[in-house]
């Protein structure tokens, strides 16, 4: 049943916020710290292990595929609620961080394969 | 009309359904007929999306009353749900083939992208704290600005601005990837497997390299689809905490 698949993946969202939300207390730190990325890891451990189980089908599979699929209209969704008059006083903030750092990144691509290449080829 | 609007209030959440459809089936066939395919339907979507909340106002467009169920469809609810769930394509036995090559490209180009997006929001006047991280976030995906933004309280407009970051990003990656592909060797699985994890955006990783060489789509995409999942978890942490250490609020 599909929900069985949308069931795990609550619990793992849940466990993965009560992580977070907990790092943020032991660490004085008003807010939740890595409770998506929690989520997510423990949602690929989890996973990996019940398919090897063939504790899951993918019929309950589909149940977590539908939620993924929906993630680009979510993220849709939430850009169109935001502040952007506000952002745009920013002016020209986005723009510049997004061309610039995106070529930083891309500028150390070459050095990193050299680096790389290195101890693999032995 | 009185009964209508009536309606649609009560059904708040299936209106937004409704509506974010309707502007996917729109941004696709944009990038399909206009950009033929270069530019990356799901980045239109998020523009529109931004360009839809200016018209709106402190809430973008949730303000209008009939809208008021986008709100609830793109909170941050809905919204970690949906990205942790995108977890699950990924299987661990993949990770382990990335191996240390991927798992380095990933955690230097999540720093990469952080600290240089924190140093030039610094630069531009945003000084705080909270700011400068979520700015930072941003130059990862446009994911990672607002899940940061939203996990240690930054304002509503620097995370507006850090979606904004990571949409530019996207449609950048798409499109100057096939461009400079030749002068970062960029015609190999493992270099393809390094592009995926130093750049991230998945969206754009995937259209990009399907315009270099469809055969390297999967080794991108594979180190491509672990970047915002560990950027969520190092943004508002580890990184949030060495940008604290430095005594920048005081300057």
């Amino acid at each position: 049943m599909k929900i069985y698949g949308v069931a795990v993946l609550a619990a793992c969202y849940l466990s993965g916020q009560l992580l977070g939300e907990a790092l943020g207390y032991v660490f004085a730190f008003d807010g939740n710290i890595g409770g998506v990325g929690f989520g997510m890891l423990f949602l690929i451990l989890l996973g990996d292990f019940m398919k090897r189980k063939q504790w899951i089908d993918t019929e309950s599979e589909s149940g977590i595929y539908f939620w993924s699929g929906m993630y680009i209209p979510v993220v849709v969704a939430m850009s169109s609620i935001q502040n952007v008059q506000a952002a745009l006083t920013g002016g020209w903030v986005a723009l510049v961080v997004g061309i610039v750092g995106t070529l930083f990144c891309f500028a150390l691509i070459p050095l990193l394969s050299k680096w790389f290449a290195v101890p693999k080829e032995d | 009309m009185e009964k209508i609007e009536q309606l649609l209030l009560k059904n708040e959440l299936i209106v937004a359904f409704l509506f974010v459809g309707i502007i996917m089936v729109i941004s696709f066939l944009i990038s399909k007929k206009l950009t033929r395919g270069k530019i990356p339907g799901a980045a239109i979507a998020i523009t529109i999306g931004l360009v839809l909340a200016y018209f709106g106002g402190k809430k973008g467009i949730a303000d209008f009353p009939v809208l008021s169920g986008m709100a609830l469809l793109g909170g941050a609810m809905m919204r970690d749900f949906s990205i942790v769930s995108t977890a699950m394509g990924a299987s661990f036995t993949e990770i382990r083939k990335a191996g240390s090559v991927g798992i380095l490209s990933l955690l230097i180009g999540i720093s990469a992208a952080f600290f240089m997006g924190a140093i030039i929001g610094y630069l531009m006047g945003y000084t705080d704290l909270k700011s400068m991280v979520t700015i930072g976030a941003g130059a990862c995906t446009f994911i990672v600005g607002p899940v940061t933004g939203n996990a240690i309280g930054a304002s509503s407009d620097v995370i507006a601005i850090s979606i904004a970051i990571g949409v530019v990003k996207s449609v950048l990656v798409t499109i100057l990837t096939p461009i400079v592909a030749k002068h970062i060797g960029l015609n190999n699985p493992r270099t393809a497997m390094i592009y995926g994890g130093m750049i991230g955006t998945t969206s754009g990783v995937a259209a990009g390299l399907a315009a270099t060489d469809p055969k390297l789509v999967p080794y991108g995409a594979l180190t491509a689809t672990f970047y915002t999942g560990l950027a969520c978890l190092l943004c508002p942490s580890i990184l949030y905490y060495i940008v604290q250490l430095f005594p920048l609020n005081s300057v």
